[in-house]
Parts: C-alpha cells; sequence; structure tokens
C-alpha cells in the first residue's frame, strides 16, 4: 500500500524539480545561443533544441572553433542541449548527451551536476536501479544549487529500490531545507513506516500535517500527509485520532471531499452518526461528478436510518438513485462521445491551452465529455506523460505541414532565381573573361616594373627614366648616326658636332633628372598601386556576386528532394503515432469512466435496496407508532 | 449492512491511494514502447529542422547580405517592454508586442532575434522605437537611431535595452 503513497510523492517532486537547470551565462558572446535560451526560458523546448543543434552543428564544423563565438559557451551550450531534450521528455537522446558531458573533460562539479541529471532521468523513467548507479558516481565537489536536490532525488531513488533506513538517514539530515518544507518530512514519515518504524513515521506525518505555511505546494503535502495519516489511522481503528487528523484538511484543498467524507466514516464507526453528518452534510452539496461526494449520497440516508430517521433515509435514498441515474447517463453520453473522437478533437484545440484551467473549460464545449471524471485520471503520471506525448505529436504535425509549404516556397524562388540568372550570366561570364585577362596583363606589368624600381635602387639605371620624347629623339640620333656612317657622303664637320651636342644634351637631361625622375617613378607606383586595390576589391566583390548568384539557385535540389522524402516519411510516422497515442488516450479515459460507471451502478443497486429498507422500516415504525397510540 | 459499510471505507482507501493505478489495462510496456517511438520520431524530425535551418540561412539570408538583429534586456532591468519596433533605412521591418513569457525569457538573460533580412554593403541607418511601463508604472516611449556598416560578412547587432536607454553591440 505505501509504495503507492511513494510514488504519489515521487511524482510531486519530480515535477516540482524538473524546473530547475538552464541557466544564463554570465557574458553572452554568442547571441544565437542566446536565443536558444530564450525559447528555453519559454518552455518551447523544440525551437530551443533545433536551434541549439543548428550552432553546435556549425561550431563543430568550422576549421577553427577557437575563433567561433559559440567556443565561449561550448560546455554550457552540450550540457543544456541534454537538459533542453530531457525537458523535451526525449530522455533517450537526453541521457546520451548527459553521458557524453561526463565523460568528457569537465570540471568535477559540471560532471557531478550531469551524473545528477542522469540519475533523475532514471527515476523518472521508473529505473530506480540504474538510477542508483548513477547517483553512486557522485563524488566530491556538487555545485551548492543542487546540493539539497541531489540528496533528496538520492532518497527518493533508496526508497524506489526499498532500502528505507538509509534513505530516512539522509532525509533526516535534509530537514533544513526550506525549498522542499513539507517534502521531506512527509518521506521521512513514509520512509520510516516502511522501515517497520510506525510510530516515528506517524510522527513526521503528523507533524507535516501542523506546518504554518502560505505556499500552495506546501499546503497541498500538508493536506495529504493529514489525508495518508488519517486514512491510516481510519484502517487502524483509531477513530478518534483518525477524524483529528483528518478534520486538519482544509475545506477548500484538493483533499478535502475524502477528508471530508473519511471524518465522517470516523465518527459512524464509533456510532456517533448526528456527528458523522456534520462533514457529510458538507459533502453531499458539492460537486457531484466527484467519487466522494458520491459514495457520501449512500453514506448520508446510512446515518439517517442508523438514527431512526427512515423516512428521510428513504427520501435520500430516492434523491441520490436519481442523481445516480442521471450521471450514469452523463457517463455513457461521455464514454460514446470519447469513442467518436470528440475528445481527441477537443484536447489540441488552441484556444483551450491558453487557459489554464482548460480541463474544467472542456467540459463546456459541445459533444465532449464530463470531464470532472477525468480529473483524476488526468493527474496521474501515465495519462499526463501520453497527453503531452500527444501534445508533442500535434506540434510535430503542424511544423511538418508548414515546412512542406516552406520547402514549395523554396523551390519557387529556387526557379525564380535560375529564370533571371541563367539567361544573363553566359555574357556576363564572357564579358569578365575578357576584363579578368586584360586585368591580369596589366597586374603582370605593374609587377615588373615594381621589380625594375627595386633593382635601380641598387644599380642606377637612368635610361630606363627617359620620357618617350627622350627616347624618340635618341632613335632618331642613332639613325642619323647610322646613315651617317654608312652613306660615305661627306658631311661638313658641324653636321657631327651637332649630332654630338645633341646626344650630350639628352646624356645630360636623362642623367641631371634621374632622381627627380625616380622619385616620381615611385610615386606614380604608389598611385598605381591604390587603383590596384580598389581594382581587386571590386573584382572579389564581382566574384563573390557571382558566386552568390550561382550558389543561390544550385545545389539544393538533392537537398530539397531529401527533406521532402524525409518530410513526408515523417509526417505518415507522426500520423500513425498519433493515432496510436489518441486510442491510447482514449482507452485510459474510457477505462476511467467505465470504473465510475460500473461503481455509480453498483451504488444504485445499494441504494434501491436501501431505499426499500428505509421504506419498510418506515412503515413498520408509523405502524409501531400507530399500534402503540 | 455492516459488510457494505466495510466495503466502502475499503473503498475510501483504494480511492485515496490510487492515483497510478489507472488506465491499468494498458500495460507498462505499451506506454513504454510508444514513447520511445515518440522519442525517436522527436529526434527524427529535429535533424530536418536543423537540416532547415542551415537551407533556410543559405537560401534566403546568404553571408554577404545577411543582417540580423538581437533584442536584449539589460542585466536587472525590471521595467516592462511592451513592443518593440525596427526600421531599417527608414522602412519598418520588425514589429514586436510581447507577452509576459517572452518578457520573462528575456529578463532571464534570453535573446530574441527580431529580424533576420538582407542589405547591401556600406552605412545603414537602424532606428530602434520602444514602448513600456518603468518599474514605477509610468508609461514610456524611447526612439534611437544608429549608424550599422555592413561589409562582407553576415552582420550581427544587439539592441540591449534599459530602462533609460537603448545601446547597439555590433557583434
Amino acid at each position: 500500500m505505501y509504495r503507492l503513497f511513494v510514488l504519489l510523492t515521487i511524482l510531486i517532486v519530480a515535477a516540482s524539480s524538473a524546473s530547475a537547470g538552464t541557466s544564463n551565462p554570465k557574458e553572452l558572446k554568442d547571441l544565437y545561443f542566446g536565443e536558444a535560451l530564450y525559447y528555453a526560458f519559454q518552455g518551447d523546448w523544440f525551437d530551443a533544441i533545433a536551434r541549439l543543434d543548428t550552432e553546435l552543428m556549425q561550431h563543430h564544423g568550422v576549421d577553427e572553433p577557437e575563433r567561433d563565438t559559440l567556443y565561449y559557451h561550448i560546455n554550457q551550450a552540450e550540457f543544456d542541449v541534454g537538459d533542453f531534450e530531457l525537458h523535451y521528455r526525449m530522455h533517450q537522446r537526453a541521457g546520451r548527451a548527459i553521458t557524453a558531458v561526463i565523460e568528457g573533460n569537465v570540471e568535477e562539479t559540471v560532471r557531478n551536476e550531469a551524473i545528477f541529471r542522469l540519475a533523475r532521468i532514471y527515476f523518472q523513467k521508473d529505473q530506480p536501479l540504474n538510477a542508483l548507479y548513477a547517483v553512486e558516481r557522485i563524488s566530491g565537489t556538487v555545485p551548492p544549487r543542487i546540493r539539497d536536490d541531489l540528496a533528496f532525488l538520492r532518497s527518493q531513488i533508496l526508497m524506489a529500490n526499498g532500502r528505507f533506513a538509509e534513505a530516512a538517514r539522509i532525509l533526516r539530515d535534509l530537514q533544513d531545507a526550506e525549498s522542499l518544507e513539507g517534502f521531506i518530512t512527509y518521506n521521512l514519515g513514509i520512509a520510516l513506516l516502511k522501515d517497520g518504524k510506525a510510530l516515528e513515521g506517524r510522527q513526521y506525518l503528523d507533524r507535516t500535517g501542523r506546518i504554518d505555511s502560505n505556499d500552495a505546494l506546501t499546503l497541498a503535502i500538508k493536506d495529504k500527509s493529514n489525508l495518508v495519516l488519517g486514512s491510516k489511522l481510519l484502517e487502524e481503528k483509531k477513530f478518534e485520532d483518525a477524524k483529528q487528523v483528518l478534520d486538519r484538511v482544509r475545506l477548500n484543498g484538493p483533499f478535502s471531499n475524502r477528508a471530508l467524507l473519511g471524518s465522517g466514516w470516523a465518527d459512524a464507526f464509533q456510532g456517533r452518526f448526528e456527528r458523522a453528518l456534520v462533514p457529510w452534510s458538507i459533502l453531499v452539496t458539492r460537486e457531484v461528478t466527484d467519487a466522494s461526494a458520491q459514495e457520501v449520497m449512500l453514506a448520508v440516508p446510512y446515518a439517517y436510518g442508523k438514527l431512526n430517521v427512515h423516512s428521510k433515509a428513504a427520501v435520500m435514498y430516492g434523491s441520490g438513485l436519481e442523481k445516480f441515474s442521471t450521471e450514469i447517463d452523463k457517463l455513457g453520453a461521455s464514454i460514446k462521445s470519447i469513442r467518436e473522437g470528440h475528445f481527441l478533437r477537443a484536447l489540441v484545440r488552441e484556444e483551450l491551452k491558453q487557459d489554464a484551467n482548460w480541463v474544467v473549460k472542456l467540459r463546456k464545449l459541445p459533444q465532449t465529455p464530463e470531464t470532472y471524471y477525468l480529473l483524476e485520471l488526468m493527474a496521474s503520471h501515465d495519462f499526463q506523460e501520453s497527453l503531452k506525448n500527444y501534445f508533442d505529436l500535434e506540434q510535430l504535425r503542424k511544423k511538418l505541414k508548414d515546412w512542406q509549404g516552406d520547402l514549395d516556397a523554396f523551390e519557387e524562388i529556387i526557379e525564380q532565381r535560375r529564370a533571371y540568372y541563367e539567361p544573363l550570366l553566359p555574357a556576363i561570364d564572357r564579358k569578365f573573361r575578357r576584363l579578368d585577362s586584360q586585368m591580369r596583363l596589366r597586374l603582370e606589368q605593374r609587377d615588373r616594373i615594381e621589380k625594375r624600381l627595386k633593382a635601380m635602387l641598387v644599380v642606377p639605371r637612368p635610361d630606363y627614366l627617359a620620357t618617350s620624347k627622350e627616347r624618340t629623339i635618341r632613335e632618331q640620333i642613332a639613325l642619323l648616326e647610322r646613315k651617317l656612317a654608312a652613306g660615305g657622303t661627306t658631311v661638313s664637320g658641324g653636321v657631327e658636332a651637332r649630332i654630338k651636342r645633341l646626344r650630350g644634351v639628352l646624356h645630360w637631361n636623362i642623367y641631371t633628372e634621374y632622381d627627380r625622375r625616380f622619385t616620381e617613378a615611385h610615386k606614380h607606383l604608389r598611385d598605381l598601386n591604390h587603383e590596384v586595390d580598389r581594382l581587386k576589391t571590386q573584382y572579389n566583390a564581382f566574384v563573390r556576386t557571382r558566386q552568390a548568384a550561382t550558389q543561390s539557385y544550385e545545389g539544393y535540389d538533392d537537398v530539397i528532394c531529401r527533406q521532402k522524402f524525409q518530410i513526408q516519411k515523417a509526417w505518415e510516422k507522426v500520423g500513425e503515432l498519433m493515432a496510436r497515442q489518441g486510442h491510447m488516450l482514449e482507452t485510459m479515459a474510457v477505462n476511467e469512466l467505465t470504473r465510475r460507471l460500473e461503481r455509480l451502478a453498483e451504488f444504485q443497486i445499494k441504494a434501491r435496496f436501501a431505499m426499500a429498507d428505509s421504506y419498510d422500516r418506515a412503515t413498520r415504525a408509523q405502524t409501531e407508532e400507530r399500534v402503540s397510540r | 449492512m455492516f459488510c457494505w459499510l466495510r466495503g466502502i471505507i475499503i473503498g475510501l482507501s483504494v480511492l485515496v491511494l490510487s492515483f497510478a493505478a489507472y488506465g491499468r489495462e494498458i500495460s507498462r510496456e505499451q506506454i513504454t514502447g510508444l514513447d520511445e517511438q515518440i522519442q525517436e520520431i522527436k529526434s527524427d524530425v529535429l535533424s530536418i529542422a536543423v537540416e532547415l535551418n542551415q537551407i533556410e540561412e543559405k537560401l534566403l539570408y546568404p553571408s554577404n547580405t545577411q543582417v540580423a538583429v538581437f533584442v536584449s534586456l539589460v542585466s536587472g532591468e525590471t521595467f516592462r517592454l511592451d513592443s518593440v519596433e525596427i526600421q531599417l533605412d527608414g522602412k519598418p521591418v520588425a514589429h514586436h508586442l510581447y507577452t509576459f513569457k517572452e518578457l520573462e525569457a528575456l529578463q532571464n538573460g534570453g535573446v530574441q532575434r527580431i529580424y533576420t533580412g538582407n542589405i547591401r554593403s556600406g552605412d545603414h541607418d537602424l532606428q530602434v522605437s520602444v514602448i513600456g511601463k518603468s518599474s514605477g508604472g509610468a508609461d514610456f516611449r524611447k526612439t534611437e537611431r544608429f549608424k550599422v556598416n555592413k561589409d562582407v560578412g553576415p552582420k550581427i547587432v544587439e539592441i540591449s535595452m534599459a530602462a533609460q536607454s537603448i545601446s547597439l553591440k555590433d557583434r
């Protein structure tokens, strides 16, 4: 029986501790990592994982990862991806990611936190032995912020493995942890009871039941503790103590109906039927779909019967019968509605997801089942997990549908780009090739000039810096000299002297202006370099743009084709899994409603017999009264 | 009659302790088996999402023209951010109204990518307009202009918000 208590506690605490984890880095260097955190902080786990996976893939693909901005957060990113997967209930992948962190070269605190999370995964997935092996690997320094959570998890794991004495020892040391107020003493009580220390266990449950707090979760565990302890005392026939404990449960809390019912029975067992009617009268006016409220419809007339008010009892049995009948019809209609698929269709309606009270709102929709009967089922771990899976599948279905549309749009973009660029590019490429060869020629010339100027620093060559006019004159002089030498004609000595003088003047000019010309040549080369740089920038820009033009429509066909195939395959798989998961949810709901229906049918039979019996007794009493009169 | 009463008491105990017992016709193996298959399909769809992210970036926002604008809150800021509008070269390119969850995510250190687009290389005007409420409850409206220079690589800018100022960090 206590295994169920333990399970209940585990569920509550597992849910409360699941939100701990993701934290932002001190200084954010990679904005895309920050974007993944932005999604994670909103509980949008799919987008958080997709973003972070994309970043990690790009990071691992670069040649120099240390130059990538994610490099500064890589340990946290690797860690977070596992954490996000855990929140997205991808326990297998999360387990692998966290194991990779544990086996990697990380600090002791990081490693211990990773093992803590891995142990929690095993524990949540009902693998207590694996959880125990994992948690036993933790050694050395543990980050302070998870210290209490780790100790608490360790105690839960030990309890799940039947090692209650060890669990109790840990829980005793943990009693001061404020964040877990109520949960520790409650679990300690359960652990001690399981360890055979009934008295001490009850004391801790009693202590939990007296906690003074305003926190909603603490108040809930306080009520639960009182209900569990009260039920146990009731079972042990300690009716007076049971009543005291059950009366501590808040009248407006989630456990109040059961407590009111139990409190009444504690009096009834002692024959105090008038007193039993006090809590029962409160309960009988409550929501008719509640199991305790339905049970009390039999209990109240039973108490009146015991008080010999048989006529009132008969009337109340009659009223109960009417209500049972209405509820049986309602349950029948709800089962029919579920079988017709209305329940699943209603579950995925967007407007309901915006409302925290959506389960209750669901019943107001036409053709949906009576969800009050499903509230407890919906709070159970299996149903919750199945429901979340169903929602996740619905989200995947929508995404896949959107992506199919995206890929169609991508194909259209690619086609438009192809239609625009392909006719233009051949002419552009021809022109570019021509310009490119011209450019290469000029660059070679420039290189030659530079080389020559450098050489002239060592060996001056003034003739290299002669102007074109000077070169022409020099050639003309040389021609005249050749003519004179070859012709054999007699010319006056004055002509020869004039030619020599001209050559002398030319030589003079070239040699005396050499320094100035050399400086100017360097200046011109610098100017030329500047122009060449501009040309190269333009050239590179053109090459990039040209490449981008081709890349804007080439090389996508295979990828898009593959993506379309994968999306289609995933779409079919998601559809199949949704159908199976949906069927499972429907079966759970129908089972639950059937169970309640059968219970009500049983109540109906009992109420009929009891009503007849009460009428008989009332009639007999009236007859006896008349006779005695 | 007492047997019936005992039946109710046992019923009560079972009722109190029977959260985990519902849906027992569906076995644990069935639930686990289906859950594992759902994990696998999630993994497959995530791989598709990653590849699609890469295609989208390459196809729609090539690095030579890409510009991405991110919004963050200065650490410790408690003002309520209602909306942000981004104008690039005089044209409104992004406008966002913040939900409570989004604001909380920003306050926790998350960064929102508010706009991704394409621009030419060179200088561009970026105008950021913010509407919100100060921690004292007073309405405020603020607009700041910045110059953004786009060169060959992708341009990533972070707009950092505080109650007193809006600043731009070039990344």
